[in-house]
C-alpha cells in the first residue's frame, strides 16, 4: 500500500452534482424516433424462415413486426411482439441482442451491422405498453384456478398466458413489488422511467390475475397446500442464493452482494444518497459485474476495476457489454482471481488477486499475487438456487445441478407443478428465455387442464390456433 | 476526355443536359443560375399567349412518392404553363441568350389550336434570339380541359396541323413536346413528322393521383378537401419513357427523327441509357427541383468518365446503339437457355429467393441441404426466370448462366442454332421463312 494513499474507506454519497448524475442514469440508448425506425426497418431483408427469429429464445416472428413498422404499423407490431413474448418491451432493452437475434442477422454477415431489432422492438412494444390498453383479451372462463410463484419474468409470462386462456391465476412474489429481476436486478439505465412496474401493469391488465406480494414459498406459502388449492402451480422463483467467494473473505465492512446492491440501487428513490466507495473492485465476469461496474462508475466512483478469473472471451458478459463498461471508463482486468479480502479497522481496504493461465483450457493459479485498493468489493461470480423452508426432493421436485429440474413443457417431477426461470436446471438466466419458461408451462398447463375437462379441448385447440395465427 | 458537345437539329449546347421546360425555368434568376451550375440549356418554360396570364391554384401543386429514407421516387404537379406575364418573359429570354449564347435556348409555348395565335406568339419569340421552339402538346391537367396541352397532344392531327403552322410562320426549328397520355406513342411521333417538326421531345407527365390521404379521403395534393388529377414525374416513369422512345426510335415511319429524352434522367446512367436509344439530348426536371441545379455536374462528369472508359469521343459515338437491339418479343431467340447460378461465397443466406422461387414461381430453389439452410438453384426445375436475381439484396449473388446441350427441365437438346416464335410448331401463325433474326431492319436514312 501506498503511505500516500488517502485514509481508507473514502466511501460517500453525492459525489456527482444532480445534472450529471441524472445524464448517467438516463436511457442507455434513446429510443429511435419515428423516422429512424422507418429507415431501420428497412434495411430489413424479410429473410425466409429468418434466422433471427430461430436465434430469439421466444420465436417472435421478427420479419413480421419490421415490416409492420416500416409501413407504419407500429402497433400491429407490438402485437406480433406481445404474442411471442409479452415482456417484448423488457426485453427489447435488456436482451443481450448481440448474442441472439441481431447476431444471426444477415446483414451481420454481409456487413457486420445488423438490423437494429433491439431498438425496432422497443419502439414498437412503446407505442403499446403503458399507452394503449391491452391489445389482448382473455379467452372464456374456465373455471380453473392456478398458482403462479414468483412475480419475475417467467411468472409473468406465465400468468398472463394463463389469464388469456381463460384461467384465473393468482400470483405470489416474496418482494414487496413484482418484476422479479427487471424491478430489482437490472441495471437501472437500461430501463429508465419505471419501465419494470409499467410492464408489470400493463401485464396484469389482461385480468383474471390476482398479484400478492410478500409470500414467499417456504415461509408464507406451503407447495402442498398450493397443489390442493389450485388446479396447477408454477414455480417461477428464481435464484435467490448468492454465490460464496471462495477463501477467506471475512466480516469486513464494504463487501457487498452485487445482486442485493443493485436492487438496492434500484428502489433508491435519490441516487446522490447513495454512498459510493473512491475505488470500487468487482469480482466476475457475467452481466452483472458489468451492471455493478457501470452503475458504481455513473454514481461516481472514480476507480473501477472489474476483476475476472480468467480471459475475456471466457466473460459470460458479452463483448458488446464489456465496450459498454470500459467506454463508461471501467477497467476491466482479467486471469486475476480473488485470493483474499484485506481490512483494515473492521473495513476492507482492498483485495489480494492471484495472477492465473489458461493451460490448455484449464485454469491455473500461477502464484503470483497483486494488491488492488478498494473502498468497496463488489461480488457478482453469480447466484445459485436456494429455498428456505422447503426441502423440494423430500416433497417430489426433482433437481439438477442445484436447481430444478423439468422436461421439455416445464413439468417438474411433481404432478401438476411447472417450474420455470433461473430456477430450472439448463436455462441461460437471461429475461428472455424465462418469458419462455413461463409460456412454455402456461401452454402446457393449459393443455393439462383441458384434458381434465370433457369437451373443453375442443375450445382450447380453437384458442390455441387463435393465438398461433394471431387472432388472438 | 469526351467531348459532351451536341448539335441537335442545329442548336448546340455544351452538354446534352436541358433543364426542361418546368418551374426550374420559369425566370431569369433561375436559368441564370442552371447555367452558372454548367446546364447545357433550358427548354423555358411554357409562354402561353399575350394578355391576362394563366392563374395557378394556391394551394400545394405537388404530390409525392417517396421510397423509405424519403427519396422522392416521383413526383407530381399540378401546375399550369407560366403564371408570369408574356412580355416580361420574353424580355428575360432575350436577356439570358444573349448573355449566354452558348447554351441552348428553347421556348416552349401553348396557345389555342387556332393559327393566327400561334403565328403571333412565334412572331414574338423569335424576337428573342432564341434557338428554338417546342410546342407543348403534353400537359395532362388545366390546360387540356381548355383544348390545350395533351389534348392536343392526343390527336394526330392536330399535333400535324399545328407543327405545319410553326414551320410556316417561323424560321425556328420545331420540337413537338408528347404526351404519354395515349395508346400508341408512335401516331403523334409520325404526326409530328409529318407536320415537319425538326424533332420530338417525349414524355410530357403522365396523369396520376399520386396517392389518397386516409384522413380527409381526397387524392394529394389535395385543395381544401378535393383533389385532381396530375402530371407524374421523376425516377419512377424513366421505364415508360425509355419504351416510347424506343418505339419512336425505331419505328420505319420516325426512324431518325431527333428526340430529346425526357422522363426520370435521374444520373448520368439514365441520360445515357436514353442517348443509347437514339435521343440527341435530355431534359431534366425532377432530379434538379429534388437536388438543386449541381447535379447536372454528376451527370456531365458520370457520362464523361464513361464515355472515356468506352471509348467513345463524342455523344454521337454511341448514340441510338441500343436502337438495334429492341425487337419484338416475337423476335427473341429461343435457343437461348439459362439457369440461375448462387454465388455460395456471396450468399448471406437470407432465402428471398428460395421464398421467391417457391411461393410464386418455380419451385426450383433449395432451403436447406444436408440439414443446413442452404440456397442452391435445382437445374430441374429452373426455368431462367431471375426472379431470384432481382430480388437478391447482393449484388451478382444471382446470375445467369447460358447454357448448351440438354436442358435439365425439359430433358430435350438445346438447339444450336436461333429460333423464334414466328417457326415455333407451337405458333399457328408460323412461317418457315422467318427462321432468322431479323438483322437491323436498314431503316431509310434521316430525313434531315
Amino acid at each position: 500500500m501506498n503511505e500516500l494513499s488517502p485514509p481508507l474507506p473514502d466511501i460517500a454519497a453525492g459525489r456527482l452534482d444532480a445534472e450529471t448524475l441524472a445524464g448517467n442514469f438516463s436511457d442507455l440508448h434513446p429510443p429511435l424516433e419515428g423516422h429512424e425506425a422507418l429507415v431501420e426497418a428497412d434495411r430489413c431483408y424479410f429473410c425466409f424462415d429468418a434466422p433471427c427469429m430461430q436465434a430469439c429464445p421466444t420465436s417472435i416472428d421478427i420479419p413480421l413486426f419490421i415490416r409492420e413498422i416500416q409501413s407504419g404499423n407500429p402497433v400491429g407490431a407490438a402485437k406480433t411482439i406481445l404474442r411471442s413474448n409479452i415482456l417484448g418491451g423488457m426485453c427489447a432493452r435488456v436482451c443481450p441482442v448481440e448474442t441472439l437475434c441481431e447476431e444471426a442477422c444477415v446483414r451481420e454477415k454481409a456487413e457486420g451491422k445488423p438490423v437494429k431489432i433491439g431498438m425496432l422492438q422497443r419502439h414498437a412494444t412503446d407505442s403499446v405498453v403503458g399507452v394503449r390498453e391491452h391489445p389482448f383479451t382473455r379467452a372464456e372462463p374456465t373455471g380453473k384456478r392456478v398458482a403462479v410463484v414468483g412475480a419475475g419474468p417467467a411468472g409473468l409470462s406465465c400468468a398472463h398466458r394463463l389469464a388469456m386462456l381463460g384461467h384465473e391465476v393468482v400470483l405470489y412474489d416474496a418482494r414487496p413489488k413484482a418484476g422479479g429481476l427487471n424491478e430489482y436486478g437490472i441495471a437501472s439505465y437500461k430501463a429508465t422511467g419505471d419501465f419494470a412496474q409499467r410492464e408489470v401493469e400493463f401485464v396484469l391488465s389482461i385480468g383474471g390475475i390476482t398479484l400478492e406480494t410478500g409470500k414467499r414459498l417456504g415461509r408464507d406459502l406451503d407447495l402442498d397446500d398450493l397443489r390442493d388449492m389450485y388446479d396447477a402451480v408454477f414455480l417461477g422463483i428464481g435464484l435467490a442464493g448468492v454465490n460464496a467467494l471462495g477463501g477467506e473473505a471475512g466480516e469486513a465492512a464494504g463487501q457487498h452482494d452485487a445482486v442485493a446492491w443493485i436492487a438496492e440501487l434500484r428502489q433508491t428513490l435519490d441516487l446522490s444518497r447513495l454512498p459510493i466507495g473512491r475505488r470500487v473492485a468487482v469480482i466476475g465476469g457475467g452481466m452483472t459485474a458489468i451492471d455493478v461496474a457501470v452503475q458504481a462508475k455513473a454514481l461516481g466512483a472514480e476507480e473501477v476495476t472489474l476483476l475476472y478469473r480468467r480471459g475475456r472471451e471466457a466473460m459470460s458478459a458479452s463483448r458488446y457489454e464489456q465496450e459498454i463498461a470500459a467506454a463508461r471508463g471501467v477497467h476491466i482486468r482479467c486471469n486475476l482471481s480473488p485470493r483474499r479480502i484485506l481490512a483494515e479497522n473492521g473495513h476492507v481496504r482492498g483485495i489480494e488477486m492471484e495472477r492465473t493461465r489458461q493451460d490448455e483450457g484449464r485454469l491455473v493459479q500461477t502464484g503470483e499475487t497483486t494488491l488492488i485498493e478498494a473502498d468497496q468489493v463488489f461480488r457478482a461470480i453469480g447466484q445459485s438456487f436456494r429455498l428456505e423452508g422447503v426441502d423440494l426432493e423430500e416433497v417430489g421436485v426433482r433437481t439438477e445441478d442445484g436447481r430444478i429440474a423439468v422436461d421439455e413443457e416445464r413439468r417438474t417431477s411433481l404432478p401438476g407443478v411447472w417450474a420455470g426461470g433461473d430456477c430450472v436446471a439448463g436455462g441461460e438466466d437471461l429475461t428472455v428465455v424465462a418469458v419462455e419458461d413461463g409460456k412454455r408451462a402456461a401452454l402446457s398447463i393449459h393443455a393439462a387442464l383441458s384434458r381434465e375437462a370433457p369437451g373443453f379441448l375442443a375450445r382450447a385447440s380453437q384458442t390455441l390456433s387463435g393465438l398461433v395465427h394471431g387472432r388472438l | 476526355m469526351a467531348d459532351l458537345s451536341t448539335n441537335f437539329i442545329g442548336v448546340s449546347s455544351p452538354n446534352p443536359f436541358w433543364l426542361a421546360s418546368a418551374p426550374p425555368t420559369d425566370k431569369e434568376y433561375n436559368v441564370q443560375r442552371a447555367f452558372e451550375a454548367g446546364w447545357g440549356g433550358v427548354v423555358w418554360k411554357t409562354l402561353g399567349a399575350a394578355g391576362s396570364p394563366v392563374v395557378n391554384v394556391n394551394g400545394p401543386r405537388y404530390g409525392a412518392i417517396h421510397g423509405p429514407d424519403r427519396r422522392l421516387l416521383g413526383l407530381n404537379n399540378i401546375e399550369l404553363i407560366t403564371d408570369r406575364d408574356l412580355e416580361i418573359n420574353l424580355e428575360e429570354i432575350a436577356r439570358v441568350k444573349r448573355n449566354w449564347p452558348d447554351r441552348a435556348m428553347i421556348v416552349s409555348l401553348m396557345v389555342p389550336c387556332e393559327e393566327e395565335e400561334w403565328k403571333s406568339i412565334l412572331a414574338r419569340v423569335m424576337e428573342t434570339g432564341c434557338d428554338a421552339v417546342e410546342l407543348n402538346f403534353g400537359c395532362p391537367h388545366g390546360m387540356s380541359e381548355r383544348g390545350m396541352g395533351s389534348a392536343v397532344g392526343q390527336v394526330p392531327d392536330y399535333i400535324e396541323m399545328v407543327a405545319r403552322w410553326c414551320k410556316q410562320h417561323s424560321n425556328l426549328p420545331v420540337i413537338v413536346k408528347l404526351t404519354p397520355n395515349i395508346t400508341d406513342i408512335r401516331y403523334p411521333a409520325r404526326a409530328a413528322r409529318k407536320g415537319g417538326a425538326d424533332a420530338v421531345s417525349l414524355i410530357n407527365t403522365i396523369s396520376s393521383i399520386v396517392s389518397v390521404d386516409l384522413d380527409n379521403f381526397a387524392p394529394t395534393p389535395t385543395i381544401d378537401g378535393k383533389g385532381s388529377h396530375g402530371g407524374y414525374c421523376g425516377p419512377a416513369v424513366k421505364p415508360i419513357a425509355l419504351n416510347m422512345v424506343a418505339e419512336i426510335a425505331r419505328d420505319r415511319e420516325t426512324y431518325g427523327l431527333p428526340i430529346s429524352g425526357i422522363g426520370g434522367v435521374t444520373t448520368w446512367r439514365d441520360a445515357a441509357e436514353f442517348i443509347a436509344l437514339g435521343c440527341g439530348t435530355v431534359q431534366v426536371c425532377t432530379a434538379a427541383m429534388t437536388y438543386g441545379f449541381k447535379v447536372v455536374q454528376e451527370m456531365a462528369s458520370g457520362l464523361s468518365e464513361w464515355m472515356d472508359e468506352k471509348g467513345y469521343a463524342s455523344i454521337e459515338d454511341f448514340r441510338g446503339k441500343a436502337v438495334r437491339n429492341v425487337t419484338d418479343w416475337q423476335y427473341l431467340n429461343l435457343s437461348y437457355v439459362t439457369k440461375a447460378r448462387i454465388d455460395q461465397d456471396l450468399c448471406i443466406e437470407c432465402g428471398r429467393c428460395h421464398i421467391a422461387c417457391e411461393d410464386t414461381s418455380h419451385q426450383a430453389i433449395t432451403a436447406m441441404v444436408d440439414g443446413r439452410r442452404h440456397f442452391e438453384v435445382i437445374d430441374e426445375e429452373c426455368v431462367g426466370c431471375n426472379l431470384c436475381v432481382n430480388v437478391c439484396p447482393v449484388e451478382d449473388c444471382i446470375t445467369m448462366e447460358r447454357i448448351e446441350g440438354t436442358d435439365p427441365r425439359t430433358g430435350k437438346p438445346i438447339p444450336a442454332a436461333y429460333s423464334n416464335w414466328t417457326a415455333h410448331p407451337n405458333n399457328p401463325m408460323r412461317k418457315e421463312a422467318m427462321q432468322f433474326a431479323p438483322e437491323p431492319v436498314t431503316l431509310p436514312e434521316p430525313a434531315e
